[in-house]
This record gives C-alpha cells, sequence and structure tokens, in this order.
C-alpha cells in the first residue's frame, strides 16, 4: 500500500481496490484503528481497558444471542429451562458460565475504564461529552446487567427483581402507579419476567449504539494520555496500528485468562447460591443482596435512614443513590482544574485514592446487612463520595498548585531531561 | 504496575468480602472441611463412591427428596453400563399418555425418563413430611454456600441437644444446620444400605458417598469443564505469551 498522488491510499491486491474504489471500507478501518489513525506514544496499560470493554460487550452479545436460542422466558420454565442449558445443551455450561463471569469482567473492566478516566482527567475539554456518552454506557448496562440476572429466576433473581422496582415507589404520587406499570401487574410475576427479557435482548444493542457514539467522540480529538497535554507535532503520536493493536491484543489475552481461571474454574465464586433455588414468592430469603458490581450503589441506598425535611428516607436513599452516578454528568464542569493529569496534581492525586478506598468501602458495606455501625460507616462513605464530587473538587482546582507541565508528549518519554518531573 | 496489583488486590478483597459477607448472612456454622477428589483444577468424581452414593440417594434419600433434573441416562456417566441403567430404569412406573383412546397409561420408564419424584406435588410432598418441604437434590450442593462440604457436615452432624433448650415438636438438633433445629429426621445409620462393593457403610462413609453422587447430580459436566479449561489455559497462555513477544518486538524501535 502507498499514497498515490491524490493523497488517497493505493491498495497492491486489485480485488481490494475494486471494492475501496466502490465502498471505502479499507481506508475507512485505517482511519479507524489503523495505521492512519494517531494515537499518543506514552499510553500505559491503563488505556488497555477501553478496547476491552469492546470486547467484553461484544463476548456478552455472542454468548447471550446462543443462549437466549435455548431459554425459555416464563416463571414456569425459566429455572428449568437454565438447568436444560447447563446439563443437555452441548457447551451450555460454558455459554452460560462465560456470559455470567463476563457480565462480572465486563464491569471490573468497566470500572477501571472509569477510574483511568478520573486520575488522568480524561473528562475534560474537550472530550466533555465522550464521558458524558461513557457514563450513559454505564447506565445502560446497569439496566441490562440488572434484568439478566431476572432472567434465571432463581430466589435472589426474584427478590432482586422485587426489592429494585420497589424502589420507584418511593417517588411522591405516581410511585405506586409506575411500579405497577413496571411489573405488568401487582407483582413480580410473567409478564415481568417476559418485559426484561425482551428488554435484556434490546439493550445490549442501545449500547453498541453509544459505543460508536462514544468512539465517533474519542476520535474526533484522540486519546488523553498520562500527561494529559495535547500532541503537538507528529514525533508525539505513533500509528495506531501496528503499535496498540498488538498492545490491545496482549491485554486481550489477560483478559481472557483471567476469565477463563473463573469461567473454568470457579465459575459460581461471584454468584450466590440461592439462586441455585427456583423463584419462591412466598419465602423471602434473610438477606437480600445484589451482585458485587452493585454493593456500593446498595450500600448508599440503604445509608439513608432518617428523613430530611418533608423528604421520606427512603426516596432520599433512592436520589442518592441514582445521584451517585448522575454527578459524572456534571463532573467536566464541577472539576475546576484546567490541569488533566493526576501526574500534575499533588493534593488531587490523594484524594483519587481516597475516593476509590471510599467506593471499595462503599462496595464492602453493601455486602453486609444495614445495622450498626455498617450504617454508620455506609452514611459517612457516602457523604464522603458526594463531598468528593461536589466540594472537594470544584475547591481544589482553585487551591491546588499544579507542578510544571512538560512541553510536550515526547519530550519526557525520549529525552527525558533531568529536571523533568519523574514519572511516578 | 504496582499499582496494576494495587488494584488487582482491592478487587480480590472486595469479592472476598462480599463473600465472606454472604456466609455470615446465612449465620449457619463453619462446615467440616473435606478434601473431595473433585476438589481443584484436575478433579474428578470417585466413580465408586459415587455409584455408592446413588445406592444411599435411592434408599434413603429418594423417600422424601426429588432429583428433578436426573434422568436414567444421566447415570452412564457414573460408570454404570447402558444395560444396567435399562434394567435400573425399568424398576419404577411412569404415567404416560394420553394413549389413542385418550387415556393415561403407566409403564416401565426407559433411560430417558427422570428419576420420578417420591411426591406427586410439595403440598403432598408438605402433608407427608409434618409441613416441612424436603429440597430437590439435583442442585442442593450448589444452593447452599459451601455446599458439598455443608451437605457432608449436615447427614454427620445430628448430636443430642444442649441440655438447657427445649425440643421443638417434631425437630432434630444439628450442628450444622443454621439455627440448629431440623424437621429431617437423622436419616443416615450405621448398616442402613448394604453396600455391594464391600465398603464399610458407616455414616460418615454413606455421607461422604452420597455427597460426591449430588455433587455430581448437581454439575455433570464438572470434569468436561475442568479438562478444556486445562486446554483452553495452555492456549491462551502461549497465546498471550506470543502476543507479548511481538509487542515488544514492535515497540523496540519506539522508545
Amino acid at each position: 500500500m502507498s499514497a498515490s498522488p491524490s493523497g488517497r491510499p493505493e491498495y497492491s491486491n486489485a480485488v481490494v481496490r475494486w471494492i475501496e474504489y466502490r465502498l471505502p471500507v479499507f481506508s475507512a478501518a485505517n482511519e479507524f484503528m489503523g495505521t492512519d489513525y494517531p494515537a499518543p506514544r506514552n499510553l500505559n496499560y491503563w488505556w488497555n481497558f477501553g478496547s476491552l470493554a469492546g470486547v467484553a460487550l461484544v463476548l456478552q452479545i455472542l454468548t447471550g444471542i446462543v443462549l437466549a436460542m435455548h431459554y425459555t422466558p416464563h416463571v414456569d420454565y425459566a429455572f428449568q429451562s437454565v438447568e436444560h442449558i447447563m446439563r443437555n445443551v452441548n457447551f451450555g455450561w460454558l455459554l452460560r458460565y462465560a456470559h455470567a463471569n463476563g457480565a462480572s469482567l465486563f464491569f471490573i473492566v468497566v470500572y477501571i475504564h472509569l477510574f483511568r478516566g478520573l486520575y488522568y482527567g480524561s473528562y475534560k475539554a474537550p472530550r466533555e461529552l465522550l464521558w458524558m456518552l461513557g457514563v450513559v454506557i454505564l447506565l445502560l448496562m446497569m439496566a441490562t446487567a440488572f434484568m439478566g440476572y431476572v432472567l434465571p429466576w432463581g430466589q435472589m433473581s426474584f427478590w432482586a427483581a422485587t426489592v429494585i422496582t420497589n424502589l420507584f415507589s418511593a417517588i411522591p404520587l405516581v410511585g405506586e402507579g409506575i411500579v405497577t406499570w413496571l411489573w405488568g401487574g401487582f407483582s413480580v410475576d410473567n409478564p415481568t419476567l417476559v418485559r426484561f427479557y425482551a428488554l435484556h435482548y434490546l439493550l445490549p444493542f442501545v449500547i453498541v449504539g453509544v459505543v460508536v457514539l462514544h468512539l465517533l467522540a474519542l476520535h474526533q480529538h484522540g486519546s488523553n494520555n498520562p500527561l494529559g497535554i495535547d500532541k503537538k507535532s507528529p514525533k508525539d503520536s505513533l500509528p495506531f496500528h501496528p503499535y496498540y493493536t498488538v498492545k490491545d491484543l496482549f491485554g486481550l489475552g489477560v483478559f481472557m485468562i483471567v476469565l477463563a481461571l473463573f469461567v473454568f474454574y470457579a465459575p459460581n465464586l461471584l454468584g450466590h447460591p440461592d439462586n441455585y433455588i427456583p423463584a419462591n414468592p412466598l419465602q423471602t430469603p434473610p438477606h437480600i443482596v445484589p451482585e458485587w458490581y452493585f454493593l456500593p450503589y446498595y450500600a448508599i441506598l440503604r445509608a439513608i435512614t432518617f428523613d430530611v425535611l418533608f423528604i421520606p428516607a427512603k426516596l432520599l436513599g433512592v436520589i442518592l443513590m441514582f445521584g451517585s452516578i448522575i454527578v459524572l454528568f456534571f463532573l467536566p464542569w464541577l472539576d475546576t482544574s484546567p490541569v488533566r493529569s493526576s501526574r500534575f496534581r499533588p493534593v488531587y492525586k490523594w484524594f483519587f485514592w481516597v475516593l476509590v478506598l471510599d467506593c471499595l468501602l462503599l462496595g464492602y458495606l453493601g455486602a453486609h446487612p444495614p445495622e450498626g455501625t455498617y450504617v454508620t460507616l455506609a452514611q459517612i462513605g457516602t457523604a464522603y463520595y458526594f463531598f468528593h464530587f461536589l466540594i472537594l473538587l470544584p475547591l481544589l482546582g482553585k487551591l491546588e498548585r499544579p507542578r510544571p507541565l512538560p512541553r510536550s508528549i515526547s519530550e519526557p518519554v525520549l529525552e527525558p531531561a533531568p529536571s523533568a518531573t519523574p514519572a511516578e | 504496575m504496582s499499582r496494576l496489583s494495587t488494584v488487582g488486590v482491592a478487587a480480590l478483597i472486595l469479592a472476598a468480602s462480599a463473600l465472606e459477607a454472604s456466609a455470615q448472612i446465612a449465620e449457619a456454622p463453619e462446615p467440616i472441611a473435606v478434601s473431595w477428589p473433585h476438589d481443584g483444577m484436575f478433579g474428578t468424581f470417585d466413580r465408586a463412591a459415587a455409584q455408592r452414593g446413588f445406592q444411599v440417594y435411592r434408599e434413603v434419600c429418594s423417600a422424601c427428596h426429588d432429583l428433578t433434573y436426573v434422568a436414567f441416562r444421566n447415570l452412564a456417566a457414573l460408570g454404570f453400563s447402558e444395560e444396567q441403567v435399562r434394567a435400573l430404569a425399568a424398576e419404577y412406573t411412569v404415567t404416560d399418555g394420553p394413549d389413542d383412546t385418550g387415556e393415561m397409561f403407566e409403564r416401565p420408564a426407559v433411560p430417558a425418563d427422570p428419576i420420578p419424584p417420591p411426591y406427586p406435588n410439595p403440598q403432598a410432598a408438605r402433608a407427608a413430611n409434618g409441613g416441612a418441604l424436603p429440597p430437590e437434590l439435583s442442585l442442593i450442593t450448589k444452593a447452599r454456600a459451601n455446599g458439598p462440604d455443608y451437605l457432608f457436615s449436615l447427614m454427620v452432624g445430628y448430636e443430642e441437644p444442649p441440655a438447657d433448650v427445649e425440643t421443638p415438636e417434631g425437630m432434630y438438633y444439628n450442628a450444622y444446620f443454621p439455627g440448629h433445629w431440623i424437621a429431617m429426621p437423622p436419616p443416615l445409620q450405621e448398616g442402613i444400605v448394604a453396600y455391594a462393593d464391600g465398603t464399610e457403610a458407616t455414616v460418615p462413609q454413606m455421607a461422604a458417598d452420597v455427597t460426591t453422587f449430588l455433587t455430581w447430580a448437581g454439575e455433570p459436566t464438572l470434569e468436561q469443564r475442568k479438562q478444556s479449561g486445562l486446554k483452553v489455559m495452555l492456549f491462551l497462555i502461549v497465546f498471550t505469551g506470543l502476543c507479548y513477544a511481538t509487542m515488544r518486538n514492535v515497540w523496540a524501535d519506539a522508545h
């Protein structure tokens, strides 16, 4: 392949040339993730998680479509159809375990991707919409995962569906009506299961659509990078292919090893034993817990045990739980610092890790019954979470004195000056 | 890299704490830790133990407990021959139909039939058991935290209640049952089954055998899973290693 006088790439293969002349898929792919897409030369391994999330999504869709061929969305048959998949369908156990554990790893990858954005300020101008589309994807993922968890129709499926749909009853005046409308009846029952199935099949494709927008926004200004400064010269970038395709391929290998360890050797480690008991509306499990990736939100929901003015505790818990995600939409404007990367923000860097610990603490508390010190700790954890975004970040941008930024990306990479900031 | 491991460790702590929490939530005593031949990356079922366990299920448990998801044909995986499975199925009678005249009829079971349940419905099961519902057993080892160890412990855990507590009517004291009072009478007594292979039918022996059988019944694809896992892991490690080498090669001129 070489460039023609017109600047368009000239392909040596005649068939490729014939197709390209009529349908420019080869140059499009090249501009999308090939040699014509320049990426910052200093991306570290934390930048692997975006492409990994894409792979995880594809994996979920592929396993999910085949599972759907064998699953029966009906309260009388759902549980046994899952057992049919596990026992009678060829490699059905592999499909189901890969789908269930794939969902968990998808969330791990996306959470790391999100915290990478927080650490390196990837949400700042001009990438605000890129970030907000990412938050939309997270919300869609949560809805999809929740509805998928209901489908096996085990005890935890049923009671998770009951608890989560009941949250909407906290809405004043119309809450009860909304819950009945969501259920398609007066309790979680067959209409609920069937609509969850329909939506669980639909939403992943909506996610694919938002991912396309996410990538479109990404390609407008290219990836952020660990230094958080813009590319200034061709020396600052490398062609995406082969440098980052091969790096992403290596990351994919590591991801697949972790997934395989779960699927083949600990397939039920992240699940709850109660979901191997068929749903029973007459018997409530002693403690209803969501999947691990929802535990921090669950802790926030249950942390609010007191009414505030005219707002009942339950409503406030629901508001704060959804608010913990909604606040991320405003992050580009809440963070007032002009510096993107934490490498040059000596104070924010520490608070970033405090936020990580806070989220882990909330996750830990979400798995425990809301009693005694657990509630107090969850209240502190919730308060700190919102303090970080709503008070700390706006102030920090004004008060913090950032370290001097390097002049270009290639400066510290190619010719590290003795006086340059040491990489941490 | 150190930060990568920090996050990895943190994720593990999170997962572990969630598990620990779910174990705590059941308020169940810690079961006896048993080392099973089907544990570990290379674990396989002890066929002889599973066959003996099936005998225990058939002669003891099946009086009250259903085994919904196991069909006679599945027993071939435990080492029973096709003739043995066919003969075994034929000992049971199942209802089939309707026939050409619209009537239901009884016929001997065939290998494709599920093992017939002891009661026609849960109501009948409760009525025959003082209001308690004997749980379905083909998923019991997956439906309890640390299932195989728990089941074994439960089988050997019957003992005299502490002197200062009163025994509720129709209940039995078990050291490993959550709350300790269980409606199931002690199912295993020394010599309640006569093993064909001459194994002595002690209570711990029968408990271990029936647990092996029910672990297989819960996850009949366990061996296939672990054996495929080995091949997949070997492939992935080589693949990832090659990717790493290629990456180093490609990046060599970029620094």
